[in-house]
């Protein structure tokens, strides 16, 4: 996983509530196979339409979504995550996110900053007075910023530290390797098994 | 496995995560979960697996795992080869994971093949104070049964195949007490869209939900599984039913119960899964089950439904400017009227099936509306079973016979039509009264539209073509109904 510190880029802003990760990415798109090439697949159902921000010349390339309240909830789909990621999304803003599509946000490399829903609105005011303006995400700091309007962003010390140092989660469990065992040691015989016991 | 000895109270939401806890996160890392089954199907799966292979790292617990094919798989015609040939490409891929890491699959014609919600139980693998996962966020049903499950993503899949534990952030506690007694015709389902329209689809977010009250203690547990099945819908990743004797009567006998001894030392357990009289939820919602009516969805997401007697609401009196401006997509998208009586809403399809509501006792109540009738002129009805071994208990009942007679199409078991990655799909504009879980923009096709519904009321409309209740049917022979 690449780290991330401070970045910048192109600001989107997605005034819709509600985003469910079946609007990032349709079921359709989850047949294949792979992990990347995602980014046909992002928004799909509203790509057709001229008017959907994302086809507006101002911003292509984007780097950062600005959306309204309630993004990624339902399906735990991670394909939602690669499809923003493949897109070239880096970090989400909203006001409040689905716990599953946030959980795997961080462990993809996206970072998901929790903003109050009166700073959303004025982030949007910001890039809507400037389309394709380019804003600045500090997870160090914890802000965002476009021009001098800086508003800060929650985001949990252990997402933060992982995002920052790039690492990989299976890798820090392994760690734990002697207390996994311990614990399996004396696991009651009651629990369930699929297979026969080997 | 007993913690140390602790007098502080707790909900049992606490409990199962305490007797779970590998590590304990410090200085706010999270906290290691030892994880007891973990369901796998396909369409989540192949990178994890990828993962694996990449890292040269085996499933450590293949005993512990399970497999079936249920979101791709054609619900027709399925003796000969999957016709889409990337859904193709994706069971043919789980099959040769499955084989490769040895964990047991299910395939499409075996006998336990199925939803993997509806198969896990079914085997009687799902059991009180165990922890289920599952790379999709309606594993939440597991939780009727007093488990502590949850939808992961697939990074979270390989995490679990690779060290049968996950990190994870304690969740804070909801209790949901709906008392009362549910009216006739009024179902699960509809406490559990009450809810959802009560709260919201953010309101569960962070929590895991406890469902409490004489209104829940007394459903079977096909009932309570319809309603932790959709506690994601309010935005939480679990929700649960203390276990009780309706549990273990459940349980008892099915293939993977504990037996003997074990039967015993589990069910002493198991009993002390209740939440502690004097232990402090962080948040209460409170729900009559005398006043509740059959409900229905009018909107896009699932928190926007409203009793079937009541008309399609107007989003001009809606306050928060957020829910309203997602008020007046949702009748764009809908094309519906606001203050159209929801019963004169006309329906091109009703779909019965999903992990929500395809368990034998869902087909029972479904059929007992249906018998003898015909369905409505120009409606494309279809049953779909949860599992192949449903489809067989529902034949052995004569429910496929009941199912044909109404003109309807009786379905071999699957996701389908809610979700509709297989061909089970709505044609744009349509419109379905759906027994299934979400009814997001295009989700069972798309340009789809979508009214979630109980099967008590989805068979009741399939007679009369209009989003109906069980008691808008004239005969009183169809007025009988199976509790849910």
């Amino acid at each position: 996983m690449e780290k991330i510190d401070i970045l910048t880029g192109v600001a989107v802003p997605l005034k819709r509530g509600n985003v469910d990760t079946d609007q990032i990415i349709p079921a359709v798109y989850l047949k294949r196979v792979t992990k990347t090439g995602f980014e046909d697949a992002l928004f799909a159902g509203w790509r057709n339409d001229p008017e959907f921000v994302l086809n507006q010349p101002a911003y292509q390339n984007p780097r950062v979504l600005v959306a309204g309240p309630d993004f990624g909830t339902g399906s735990s789909r991670e394909h939602a995550v690669w499809a923003l990621r493949d897109y070239g999304f880096t970090a989400v803003l909203s006001s409040r996110f689905g716990d599953i599509f946030r959980g795997n946000s961080g462990k993809q490399g996206l970072l998901t900053g929790q903003v109050d829903e009166a700073d959303i609105e004025r982030l949007w005011a910001a890039i809507e007075a400037q389309p394709g303006v380019e804003i600045t995400v500090d997870l160090i700091a914890r802000t965002a910023a476009i021009g001098d309007l800086t508003v800060s962003f929650s985001i949990d010390d252990y997402t933060r530290w992982r995002l920052l140092e790039g690492l990989d989660d299976i890798g820090l469990t392994l760690r734990d390797e002697e207390a996994i065992t311990e614990f399996e040691s004396r696991r009651e015989s009651w629990r369930p098994r699929t297979l026969p016991v080997k | 496995m007993s913690p140390e000895p602790t007098v502080r109270p707790r909900t049992l939401a606490e409990k199962v995560w305490d007797d779970h806890l590998v590590a304990k996160g410090e200085n706010g890392s999270p906290d290691l979960l030892y994880i007891d089954l973990h369901l796998v199907h396909e369409v989540t799966s192949p990178q994890a697996f990828d993962g694996l292979r990449a890292e040269g790292r085996p499933v450590r617990r293949p005993d512990l795992t399970i497999a079936t094919e249920d979101h791709n798989t054609p619900t027709l015609a399925i003796d000969k080869p999957i016709a889409d040939l990337t859904s193709r490409t994706q069971i043919d891929t789980l099959r040769r994971n499955a084989q490769e890491f040895g964990v047991r699959l299910h395939s499409l014609g075996d006998v336990e093949q199925g939803i993997v919600h509806v198969v896990g139980p079914q085997l009687g693998l799902t059991m009180p104070g165990i922890t289920v996962v599952c790379g999709d966020s309606h594993t939440s049903t597991h939780g009727a049964f007093g488990a502590m499950a949850f939808g992961i993503g697939t990074s979270e899949v390989e995490h679990v195949l690779a060290t049968q534990t996950l990190p994870l952030k304690p969740f804070k506690t909801m209790a949901i007490t709906v008392e009362g007694t549910l009216r006739p015709g009024v179902t699960a389902k509809d406490i559990i869209l009450a809810v959802i329209a009560k709260i919201g689809t953010g309101g569960g977010q962070g929590y895991v939900l406890e469902y409490r009250g004489s209104a829940i203690r007394s459903l079977s547990m096909d009932g309570r599984m319809t309603i932790c099945n959709m506690s994601i819908e309010a935005g939480a990743r679990a929700g649960m039913v203390a276990p009780d004797e309706t549990t273990f009567a459940y349980l008892k006998g099915r293939p993977h119960a504990p037996e003997g001894e074990d039967w015993d030392a589990a069910v002493e357990y198991w009993r002390t899964l209740q939440t502690d009289d004097d232990a402090v939820f962080d948040a209460e919602v409170f729900l009559d089950a005398d006043q509740l009516e059959p409900f229905v969805t009018w909107g896009t997401n699932p928190g926007q439904g409203v009793s079937l007697n009541e008309r399609v609401p107007d989003p001009s009196t809606i306050i928060d400017p957020n829910e309203r401006a997602s008020a007046e997509r949702a009748l764009e998208y809908m094309d519906l009227e606001a203050g159209t009586p929801l019963k004169e809403v006309r329906v091109d399809a009703v779909f019965m099936g999903s992990c929500t509501n395809s368990r034998i006792e869902d087909l029972r109540a479904f059929a007992s509306v249906i018998q003898g009738q015909k369905k409505a002129d120009g409606v494309r009805v279809m049953v779909v079973p949860g599992s192949a071994r449903v489809r067989i208990e529902a034949e052995a009942e004569g429910i496929d016979k009941i199912v044909e007679e109404f003109g309807a199409e009786w379905r071999f078991a699957g996701c389908s039509m809610c979700l509709g990655m297989n061909p089970d799909q709505l044609a744009p504009g349509e419109r379905c009264a759906s027994t299934s879980n979400r009814n997001f923009e295009g989700r069972q096709g798309k340009g789809g539209r979508t009214h979630l519904v109980s099967p008590l009321v989805a068979a009741a409309t399939a007679i009369r073509g209009t989003l109906s209740s069980v008691s808008d049917l004239s005969e009183p022979a169809a007025r009988e109904t199976v509790e849910v």
